[in-house]
């Protein structure tokens, strides 16, 4: 059970969602720490050195031997990480022939010594929930389509390409049909792009609640997206005047709507089937979703069937009472799309433990769903001092960009974070400073929309906490 | 004639570069896709607060008290008090008003949605969860009728239609401001 006074602000059913959500984060952890002890194939200080550090400490032939003999005990009574199969795992790879080649049916699976995963937020619904990605373990900007975050509302259809069509009419000159097969055949473009909910951060706004980046952060992920522009699709049905808004609706039993401005998607919406090189996950949408670039997650119709062309928005459920931006004074912020300047610190962050003073490359994800990351400052000491933090290439518009800072851990306590500045200039704001604007109506109030920057705590002994500085 | 040849398949060659290069570019359409039918859009519908789109047919307070009963105190509770229980999870649907400026604001149908068309676009399209699309026009009319009832918007003897649902006037109807952001307080 979590802290009843980290609580004690929030009305009941908020309480028993964030005791639910925390738990839940527990029972990750916990399940990491078991495969831990189990491995020490891992590196880094993820999240408690536990066996692997006093191996290492021991440091000898012997002790390294040892470890490899418990790991092929153990290996078959393990189970397999999601998306890998087990193995034998032999003393020295180089003295016995390897697995034939395609012996994985022709899709490649994963080293079955990796176990991230995406964790549920326990929702009382299993069909209207979301998953958090794995930042913390998290490499470059792309996200594995495995691993990146879901928010559904009403569960993942199973939806066969061969008959998904997409209907666009509304106040169009030819209304149209277009089969899978049609839409591949338009012009097409790729582009990297992240996906950000709103509602990212959502048990943060009163107090450091969950422990790992993954809960605080994980409803961002970022991947290659293939598809047709919507103005190529504009021009094959012919927009007629007077149209300004497109309601989007997706082929899941939740039948999803939003009202997007025909502006927006005149501007770089893509209807997309390919995700990372191949076809979109059921997940994401499969066989065809929207990409709004920048706009809340929320936006990006999965399972488009259709798009219908109006003069004004729908006042969709999702767009009134879901989704809007309960303020302090009792009136709420609508049409709140743009995802604002935001970063965060990936490692080291929450439940990670440093071995000691010494070296360390800080590093994180910053994005803008405004344009360009422009740079990312990086402080030790709460936010007293800043300093550059180098942009890893390449740096793209509404993209995330991987930022490096090299840290010299003195062993003192200290306190990391981030903010990004993004070419438009915005500079990523504080808390304090969202809460003086917004108030403090949520976190099912206000939830949404949470940019702030992201403090992690370093203790004397290496240990890493979520804190609000 | 091996030369003749030769300048044959020359010609050939060059007028075959020279239409392909005619062709080159992007047309502005494609001409892709089949004509969607007034008939293909009539499994469709999405309707904004005028109204438009809204089927025919009507339902009653009294009508809609048994469509929820039998379809949606289930998951919503018999007193239209939500259940936040795991493996139910639905939500409260009335009450809450004047607690929006509070610190703990209670968002329902009576508190917070702007629009009764909205109600019915979403029973019809999304509820009950377990068979969304189920519930018959008249039915969808008939337990908003209820809902409106319950949440005394209306009074509960009311009946709703494709004429009088759009007139209904919600409490929280003006609680809505645009996208202010970025935040002016931001560059102080």
């Amino acid at each position: 059970m979590s802290d009843p006074d980290l609580l004690a602000d929030y009305d009941p059913k908020t309480r028993a969602q964030i005791e639910a959500m925390v738990e839940a984060e527990r029972l990750a952890l916990a399940r990491r720490r078991s495969e831990l002890e189990d491995c020490d194939c891992k590196t880094g200080m993820f999240p408690n050195p536990g066996r692997r550090g006093l191996l290492f400490a021991a440091g000898s032939a012997l002790a390294a031997g040892m470890a490899s003999f418990l790991t092929t005990a153990r290996a078959a009574e393990r189970k397999a990480p999601p998306g890998s199969v087990l193995r034998d795992v032999p003393d020295d790879p180089t003295k016995v022939p390897g697995t034939p080649i395609a012996e994985d049916g022709g899709y490649g699976l994963r080293s079955q010594f990796e176990t991230e995963v995406r964790w549920r937020f326990p929702t009382a619904t299993t069909i209207s929930s979301w998953t958090m990605s794995p930042l913390d373990k998290s490499e470059g900007i792309i996200t594995p389509s495995g691993l990146h975050f879901e928010r559904h509302h009403g569960g993942i259809p199973t939806i066969d390409s061969n008959r998904h069509s997409l209907f666009v009419h509304g106040m169009v000159e030819r209304p149209k049909k277009f089969t899978m097969a049609d839409i591949k055949r338009f012009p097409s473009v790729s582009r990297l792009h992240f996906i950000e909910c709103s509602g990212n951060g959502l048990t943060e706004w009163r107090k450091p609640t969950l422990k790992t980046v993954q809960g605080t952060h994980g409803l961002i992920s970022t991947s290659e997206w293939t598809g047709v522009q919507f103005a190529t699709i504009a021009r094959e049905i012919g927009l007629k005047e007077g149209a300004a808004w497109v309601l989007a609706e997706g082929a899941d039993s939740a039948v999803m709507t939003r009202s997007i401005p025909l502006e927006k998607l005149l501007t770089d919406a893509i209807l997309a089937y390919g995700q990372n090189g191949e076809a979109l996950r059921p997940e994401q949408g499969y066989p065809l979703r929207l990409i709004l670039p920048g706009w809340e997650g929320n936006t990006h119709i999965k399972w488009l069937r259709r798009l219908e062309v109006s003069d004004k928005p729908f006042m969709t459920r999702e767009e009134t009472s879901k989704y809007t931006d309960l303020l302090a004074n009792g009136k709420a912020r609508q049409f709140t799309f743009t995802m604002e300047t935001k970063s965060v610190i990936t490692f080291p962050s929450g439940e990670m433990k440093l071995p000691g003073p010494g070296f360390y490359e800080v590093t994180g994800l910053a994005w803008s769903g405004r344009g360009r990351v422009a740079r990312v400052e990086v402080s030790s000491d709460g936010g007293k001092s800043w300093n550059l933090a180098a942009l890893q290439d390449p740096v793209l518009p509404i993209c995330t960009t991987r930022f490096r800072f090299p840290w010299f851990w003195n062993g003192q306590p200290a306190v990391l974070q981030s903010r990004a500045t993004d070419e438009s200039g915005y500079l990523q704001p504080s808390l304090k400073q969202l809460v003086d604007i917004r108030g403090l109506a949520g976190p099912f109030g206000s939830i949404y929309h949470l940019n702030a920057i992201q403090s992690w705590a370093v203790a004397s002994d290496g240990s890493v906490t979520n804190v609000h500085a | 004639m091996c030369t003749l040849r030769y300048l044959a398949a020359l010609a050939v060659l060059l007028a075959l570069t020279h239409s392909s290069a005619a062709q080159q570019g992007y047309p502005v359409r494609l001409d892709l896709g089949t004509a969607a039918t007034p008939q293909d859009l009539t499994q469709f519908y999405s309707i904004p607060p005028d109204g438009r789109g809204l089927p025919p047919g009507k339902g009653t307070y009294a009508e809609g008290q048994k469509v929820y009963a039998d379809t949606c105190a289930v998951c919503h509770g018999d007193k239209l008090q939500g259940i936040p229980t795991p493996g139910i999870g639905g939500d409260k649907l009335i009450g809450g008003r004047g607690t929006l400026a509070t610190e703990t604001p209670v968002k329902t149908i009576e508190s917070y949605w702007p629009y009764a068309t909205t109600i019915f676009d979403y029973v019809k399209r999304s509820m009950p969860v377990n068979a969304p699309g189920s519930l018959s026009d008249d039915q969808v009319y008939a337990v908003v009728a209820y809902i409106l009832g319950e949440a005394n918007i209306l009074p509960k003897n009311a009946a709703l239609d494709a004429k009088s649902l759009p007139a209904v006037a919600m409490p929280n109807r003006d609680g809505f401001v645009p996208d202010p952001r970025p935040e002016i307080e931001l560059y102080r």
